[in-house]
């Protein structure tokens, strides 16, 4: 193993010659020769190493349950998730410091001139999909879909709605009650820079928690409750709470794990990114790591409450990961 | 519970003894006195149902998983705080290791050797004031990039301890200073009658009369530099590691940023983690401190 050592470079980009010749000379058989990676899996266990990941903290637990399983099965490679964010997760990836860039989009032109300019190679690839769920009372007889003016209009700072009669005149005169999450979670962020324009921007006048279970209670208990969290926690509380359809302008669609993958759920859902540096994968620990990641991404994306990818992205995943080692034997 | 200590005592007999002279009426007395006890009641209430809550909300949680497990985001129950306990600790001796020294040094040198009229003298010493009131971020953003970038230690033991020595310098500075000018001038002019040289006279008598009050000073300036989440945050933001440091070119995590990274997370366990760490904290920061007043108590001088 020690003298296994891969050049993968970026999937759809050009090998610069010299990676080429590199690829050529120091090509090992171990990885090279599998088709599959269950093949490796034995020789996975003698890795060791650092793997840095580094970015978007709505990605973080995504990765950080990558990092746990993979560590579960290669106890001695050291994987590390930080949360700088996307575009602090970018600036440390582009200076060379990270291996890997957790992004909850994808990566900028600035970014990329950045990476550019230090020689920075990479690839993107999406592990999973991030879709919110608006909810309310399965007491709520009136409400079934709400255009993102109407969400923007009730959640956005100094909003004075409290009546359901104000959001749409033809709903009843019931109390708004309002649920949400704390300011420091990714859910906050990502709901406020959709609806309301700007991250962070929101009414502070709500009931916010920073445990979801919370708010499912607070909805669930109240006639005028809405409220607002990742998908999965719809899913596994859906007896009690009642999902809003949202229309974007394409008329109303309501969030399932099928309208979250194909992304005709907007604005609240979104691909998640990892962006693996191309030299990085010279070490075989990132390369096992990403490896593990890809195969595994629908159990990783279950454990930290994301949608899992459709057969298709994931066939998409699959065939990048395939390409990477076809550029790996070449 | 102060109420006892304060209702009493020798105070009494001065309050009876300005009523007597006439200097202003008892209900003025009572109306200051009260006052007192109202502004100390809201420091000391406010700590009080802090540490209740924080206990409370940790109970579940507070048993030896928090120090025994690594962090676990799939399974809550498993998941304890020891690479951030064990973090902390590193990056505190190192932090120590380096401030101390270099803090002493110089609260040596500008108390006895510096001439306090030359402009360069004054010039330091206003910096170092102005430097203890430097928000911590600034230090993060310094530790990124000129530590972390600049000399190329990356995001390390190193690193952290490096930034968070700059930190709390000037309150070490500082507290050493007003230590060594704590010791009397008539020691000093005693033991250079008799002979000794300037630098026996620091290291014979003014250090060790003042080494206690460096010595709390200078723990009550690590505890500030424990609590530290931002300049570390910024200096990297790992907040997932399931490993110890195993030495000062390691990847770390600290407690706070253990804490924030705990706090965002949308499952109740992660919450009662959250409370656990902060508990833990308080421990070591409690223990911290207790062994500063020790000290203080046990080697004190009076003259």
């Amino acid at each position: 193993m020690g003298s296994h050592v891969n050049i993968h470079a970026s999937l759809r980009r050009p090998l610069s010659p010299v990676a080429l010749t590199a690829a050529a000379l120091l090509t090992a058989s171990a990885c090279g020769g599998s088709a599959t990676g269950a093949g490796e899996d034995g020789v996975e266990g003698d890795l060791s190493g650092t793997v840095r990941v580094d970015g978007s903290s709505t990605v973080a637990p995504l990765s950080t349950a990558a990092a746990q399983l993979f560590q579960g099965e290669n106890p001695k490679v050291r994987v590390t998730v930080g949360t700088s964010g996307t575009g602090g997760g970018f600036e440390k990836f582009c200076a060379g410091e990270t291996d890997i860039a957790d992004a909850s989009r994808p990566i900028e032109d600035d970014e990329k001139a950045a990476c550019a300019k230090k020689g920075i190679r990479y690839e993107e690839l999406q592990v999973a999909n991030d879709g919110l769920s608006v909810v309310v009372s399965k007491d709520n007889d009136f409400a079934e879909c709400l255009t993102v003016a109407q969400l923007k209009k009730i959640w956005e700072p100094g909003s004075k709605v409290d009546n359901w009669n104000q959001v749409d005149p033809s709903f009843p005169d019931e109390k708004l009650e309002l649920f949400g999450p704390g300011t420091d979670s990714g859910t906050f962020d990502f709901f406020t820079e959709v609806v309301n324009g700007d991250e962070g921007a929101s009414r502070t006048d709500y009931s916010p928690s920073e445990d979801d279970n919370v708010t499912v209670q607070g909805v669930a208990g109240s006639k005028g409750g809405m409220g607002y969290f990742g998908l999965s926690y719809y899913e596994e509380n859906k007896g009690e709470l009642k999902v809003l359809k949202i229309d974007s302008g394409d008329g109303c669609v309501e969030p399932t794990a099928k309208t979250v993958q194909d992304g005709s759920y907007k604005p609240l859902s979104r691909p998640l990114f990892i962006y693996p540096k191309a030299s990085s994968l010279d070490k075989p620990e990132v390369e096992a790591f990403v490896e593990y990641y890809v195969e595994n991404s629908g159990d990783i994306a279950e454990k930290a409450l994301f949608v899992p990818l459709n057969q298709q992205q994931q066939a998409e995943l699959d065939k990048d990961l395939e390409k990477l080692r076809e550029q790996h034997r070449s | 519970m102060d109420n006892h200590a304060l209702g009493k005592g020798p105070d009494a007999d001065i309050l009876e003894a300005r009523r007597l002279k006439g200097d202003g009426s008892p209900w003025r007395e009572r109306f200051f006195q009260l006052s007192l006890w109202a502004s100390l009641a809201v420091g000391v209430v406010f700590l009080g149902s802090l540490l209740t809550y924080v206990v409370v909300e940790a109970w579940p949680r507070l048993d030896l998983r928090i120090v025994t497990n690594f962090p676990d985001i799939i399974d809550p129950s498993q998941a304890g705080a020891q690479s951030a306990i064990m973090g902390t600790i590193w990056v505190i001796a190192f932090t120590a290791l380096y401030c101390l020294p270099v803090g002493f040094l110089t609260a040596i040198y500008l108390e006895e050797y510096a001439e306090p009229d030359r402009w360069w003298n004054r010039a330091v010493e206003i910096n170092i004031q102005n430097l203890a009131a430097v928000p911590s971020i600034v230090y993060g953003i310094l530790g990124l990039g000129i530590i972390s970038r600049g000399l190329g230690f990356g995001q390390t033991v190193l690193t952290a301890s490096l930034t968070l020595s700059l930190l709390v310098l000037p309150t070490v500075i500082i507290a050493a200073r007003e230590a060594i000018r704590a010791v009397p001038q008539s020691i000093r002019e005693a033991s250079l009658a008799l002979g000794a040289t300037q630098w026996q006279t620091i290291w014979r008598q003014v250090l060790p009369a003042a080494v206690p009050g460096m010595a709390t000073g200078s723990i009550l300036a690590l505890s500030r530099a424990i609590g530290e989440a931002a300049p570390l945050l910024l200096l990297g933001g790992l907040t997932f590691i399931t490993f110890n440091p195993t030495g000062p070119d390691s990847p770390f995590t600290v407690l706070p940023i253990q804490i924030f990274n705990w706090i965002s997370q949308s499952r109740a366990e992660f919450v009662s983690l959250a409370a656990a760490a902060i508990v833990i904290l308080l421990v070591i920061l409690l223990a911290m401190n207790s062994l500063a007043i020790w000290l203080r108590n046990r080697y004190s001088h009076r003259w």
